[in-house]
């Protein structure tokens, strides 16, 4: 089950990052080595990545937010893309706008992303994404942000922690 | 109320009336991994449980994107591969066959049908009027144990052709001219449809070339109707039975109309490192380039070759410069033999690499160095694509490629026309 308030920090990030900006296919011989792969994540985009988050997570109780601009994600089917993502300490992404397919393959890896005018947000800022009522609380700048609706059938899957748990619950999909 | 191709294709599929927003369940016609993706997509589906594929004989794996196979990791992810294959019973198409896309059109697609691939240029096959879309290991996992998935029904953009490619100009110019429009996010979650009466001159090479390149202007399909092309094409392939005409409804509901006068287009190209960063090729005439790249799913097919072959005929490449060349299958390769245009290549100086990705996605076959830049024509230039952060791509059509690799420096193909 995926939590319904996720309390974090922001890691800004830009304008159309790509999967190979996430996850670069020079590390494709990595793919069946996900803890290796991981340690690349975002890597030339963002010089430091995963130290950034480790030091985020090291300080009392919060999570991890990536908080990116418009088109995250475009590019690459990989789904290793929102799964080294998540692997890296990430425990949600709030962007201004997601390319189709990583927006279905974070849902299926149960990682939640929600959409929302990031252009305020700042990086380190203190968050809370509600999945429950779809806002976004910056707790730096007391501002509340009003997300996208999840279609049903998106909120049962991340409900369920991801594609795989729910397919297993329900044995197909199911539509209300 | 009329029905766009897409609301047409996910309505028979779902056996609903499937309309633009709605949330539909449907049938699967053909699902299909490759090998950078597959090796996931088959831990999900031993993770989910289920025992047996639902189509084995509507099932590929293919070997192509890091074929032959530059490293023993991705050779043991091959090995895996293989031996899902013969575990379960589904197709499975060796290195050296060919590129994915290429090979479901070669063999597999046909018009109406719904196809699903663990690769994001899937969308090449609306070419045949196929809802063919990509998606990733998950989602492909369970279509491969149900047979279904669900979709959101898009909304469509319709794109209206009038006029013929002038001299120079095909149809990667047309795609890149319209992502440059669209913008790289414009169609989001959206299908792009094409139409007008300058379809009948757009050969089945070309709409393959077209469609692959949707999901760069964030397209979840590019279809094409299935009409006289699509039925020659079919026969050529030995699926003629396959063959049924599909058209949108004349009062179909489009979120958005954009006409092309064919005739109005230049040679196009896009600039690293985003695709819709595009710029007519002679404004940044006289660049040097030390690799060029010609094949891939986008443009590796057999008149993208003969083009290239007709450029460099009794010419030589520019010293210096690496000219690749990959066929995107073996029946390119073979027919490319058969019209001499590989001896006309290689007689240019060129490297003919074995059919399959190649130098695209940065694995193998073509890595750039610190600083380089090459011009290609696949169908991403987005950083690191080709291998290695610090390279530059700039995307072309075939024929800006071969007059690009004579002069040493992107070049109007026109002077060599």
């Amino acid at each position: 089950m995926t939590k319904l308030t996720i309390k974090g920090r922001a890691i800004k990030l830009g304008d159309d990052i790509s999967t190979d900006d996430i996850i670069p296919g020079r590390f494709a011989h990595l793919r069946s080595n996900l803890p290796e792969l991981a340690q690349h994540v975002l890597e030339d985009a963002v010089p430091g990545f995963t130290a950034k988050v480790k030091s985020l997570l090291q300080e009392g109780g919060n999570k991890a937010i990536l908080v990116a601009g418009r088109n995250f994600g475009l590019g690459s089917s990989r789904e290793h893309a929102p799964l080294v993502i998540k692997m890296s300490g990430i425990s949600a992404i709030v962007a201004q706008s997601v390319a189709r397919i990583f927006f279905r393959n974070a849902i299926n890896q149960g990682l939640p992303v929600l959409l929302c005018d990031t252009s305020d947000i700042g990086d380190g800022d203190l968050l809370e994404v509600n999945l429950g009522d779809g806002t976004v609380a910056n707790l730096t700048s007391n501002l509340r942000l009003h997300c996208n609706r999840l279609p049903p059938i998106v909120s049962a899957i991340l409900e369920e922690g991801g594609l795989v748990s729910y397919i297993r619950k329900h044995k197909g999909f199911v539509l209300d | 109320m009329g029905k766009t191709l897409a609301e047409k294709i996910l309505s028979s599929k779902s056996r609903n009336d499937a309309r633009a927003g709605d949330i539909v369940i449907a049938d699967v016609d053909l699902i299909f991994v490759q090998d950078t993706t597959g090796p996931l997509a088959i831990r999900q589906f031993k993770e989910l449980g289920f025992q047996s594929l639902a189509k084995p004989r509507r099932t590929i794996i293919f070997l192509d994107h890091a074929a032959p196979s530059p490293g023993q990791q991705l050779s043991n992810d091959h090995i895996l591969l293989r031996r899902f294959a013969q575990e379960y019973g589904c197709h499975i198409y060796e290195v050296g066959e060919g590129i994915c896309h290429q090979l479901v059109a070669e063999d597999f697609a046909n018009p109406g049908e719904i196809i699903l691939g663990a690769d994001s240029h899937t969308v090449t096959n609306g070419a045949l009027a196929a809802f063919a879309t990509g998606m990733g290991s998950s989602d492909i996992a369970v279509a491969l144990a149900l047979g279904k998935t669900w979709f959101r029904v898009p909304e469509s953009f319709l794109i209206l052709l009038h006029g013929t490619f002038p001299r120079g100009v095909f149809a990667k110019d047309l795609i890149l001219h319209l992502i440059g429009e669209i913008g790289a996010e414009g169609a989001n979650y959206k299908a792009l449809e094409f139409a007008g009466e300058g379809l009948s001159q757009i050969t089945m090479s070309d709409r393959l070339t077209i469609a692959n390149m949707v999901v760069e202007a964030g397209a979840k399909v590019g279809l094409f109707p299935s009409d006289d092309i699509t039925r020659d094409f079919l026969r050529q392939q030995g699926r003629a039975r396959s063959y049924q005409p599909l058209f949108p409804d004349k009062e179909a509901n489009y979120e958005r109309i954009i006409s092309v006068d064919l005739g109005q287009l230049k040679p196009m190209l896009s600039l690293p490192h985003a695709v819709d960063n595009t710029v007519a090729v002679s404004e940044v005439k006289g660049v040097k380039v030390q690799q060029i790249f010609i094949g891939t799913c986008t443009n590796g097919r057999l008149e993208d070759l003969a083009v290239a072959a007709s450029i460099l005929k009794g010419r030589k490449k520019k010293p210096g410069v690496r000219l690749l060349i990959a066929p995107a299958s073996r029946q390119v390769l073979s027919q490319a033999l058969q019209q001499g245009y590989i001896k006309v290549l290689v007689e240019a100086g060129a490297t003919i690499l074995p059919p399959g990705c190649a130098a695209c996605l940065g694995l193998h076959q073509g890595v750039l160095g610190d600083g380089e830049l090459c011009l290609s024509t696949a169908n991403r230039n987005f950083k690191g694509r080709m291998g290695n952060p610090r390279g530059m791509i700039y995307l072309a059509s075939p024929a800006t490629a071969a007059a690009s690799a004579i002069a040493g420096e992107i070049t109007d193909p026109r002077d060599f026309m």
